[in-house]
């Protein structure tokens, strides 16, 4: 299937630091891979540093934060006809090197999205306590909604075929989007794996999650993971409706669905 | 009942039922997708503390003497509710101020991305 056409989609937010070296290496791994590079509102020169290394890159006019940031680059793929979309952050923490482990089963028609975990595999991440905490807990709640065991709930290392994609570009949500987009996949009935994959410590910057911030960010998190189990799908199911490209790859790309509003 | 003017029952039961109805508008109106978690959470924390205060009337009762309402307890639940509603207004002034200012540079682009496209088009 060396026909299918790759994309990853790589959000950053001032990460001139790190981006050429990120895009370099998924380049130099995979030279059939594009990629997008989603400058987030970054006030440094991230879009420069990009684009001289070689990617596609696309400039949002103010921060949209993470999760308007790589509904972005969902848009651009599925718009580009993309079959194949692998997510990666921006900040050099997801190792090109493990891209086939996440890209497999998606290969393989085995999921719809495949998702890296750090902690599946047992191989030792550090974080801090009140971190942890927070994982468990999401992976304890997310694990009980999905009916399937899931450890890792925050990671952005992912890779998805069309029709997850046709989800992800329609409708994304937008402050915690890994977590609920893992609870939307399920809702949808899409297939989602987790793979175990190794991560780096974070080189440069600061992540944008601070110790302070945990429990806000858990009662955030929670109470849009509960809401969103009643919430309406803007993308109907795969057996309420039809297909938007008909599943098949290389057809007319139509527009994008419209959010629902009332 | 260890105060003499106390919460009158029939005031604890209204106040619950309206403190109620809010939580339950706000849910909704997520749910339907016409207001964002982000702009939810202090609406939800607003019904949510209501109706605890409404319902639970010895500690109304206890919170009043406390801050020395000997009169008429339920002045702590206007108090409590006009303090949200500050809360929000001033909230709300910040996403407006931000709003505005994205507006601005999104006019901006445009007005620029326009410029540029009627370049290359009045170009041969």
């Amino acid at each position: 299937m060396s026909a299918e056409r790759r994309i990853a989609v790589v959000p950053a937010f001032n990460e001139e630091r790190n981006i050429a070296r990120v895009v370099g290496e998924l380049g130099a791994f995979d030279p059939e891979l594009d990629v997008v590079v989603i400058s987030d509102g970054s006030i440094d020169r991230t879009a420069e540093a990009a684009a001289a290394a070689g990617a596609h890159v696309l400039r949002l006019p103010f921060n949209l934060g993470i999760g308007g940031a790589v509904q972005t680059g969902f848009q651009y793929a599925w718009e580009q006809g993309y079959d194949l979309v692998v997510r990666c952050d921006g900040d050099g923490q997801h190792i090109p090197a493990e891209l086939p482990k996440v890209i497999a089963p998606v290969v393989a028609g085995e999921a719809d999205i495949a998702v890296g975990s750090r902690f599946s595999g047992g191989d030792g991440y550090r974080s801090s306590a009140s971190r942890r905490i927070g994982i468990r807990v999401l992976a304890l709640v997310v694990s009980g909604i999905a009916r399937q065991r899931v450890t890792d709930t925050t990671s952005g290392f992912q890779a998805l075929n069309r029709r997850a994609l046709e989800l992800f570009a329609a409708d994304y949500p937008h402050d915690y989007p890994e977590v609920e987009g893992m609870v939307m996949t399920i809702k949808h009935r899409l297939r989602l794996v987790e793979v175990p994959v190794q991560m780096r410590e974070r080189e440069h910057g600061q992540s944008s999650i601070t110790a302070l911030r945990s429990i806000y960010y858990m009662a955030k998190v929670l109470t849009a993971l509960f809401v969103g189990l009643f919430r309406r799908n803007v993308v109907p199911l795969e057996d309420s409706g039809r297909r938007l490209d008909g599943g098949q790859p290389g057809a007319e790309v139509p527009a994008l669905p419209a959010p629902e509003r009332r | 009942m260890m105060l003499a003017a106390g919460t009158p029952l029939k005031l604890s039961i209204a106040a619950t039922l309206a403190s109620l109805v809010l939580v339950l508008v706000v849910f909704e109106l997520i749910r339907s997708r016409r207001l964002r978690e982000r702009y939810a959470l202090l609406w939800l924390l607003t019904g949510i503390v209501l109706v605890i205060l409404s319902a639970w009337r010895g500690g109304l009762n206890t919170i009043a003497s406390w801050l020395g309402v000997r009169g008429y307890p339920p002045a702590v639940l206007f108090a409590v509710g006009l303090l949200f509603v500050i809360l929000v207004l001033l909230h709300y002034s910040t996403v407006i101020s931000r709003l505005s200012d994205q507006n601005v540079i999104l006019a901006q682009r445009l007005a620029l991305l326009e410029a540029k496209l009627s370049d290359r088009s009045s170009q041969p």
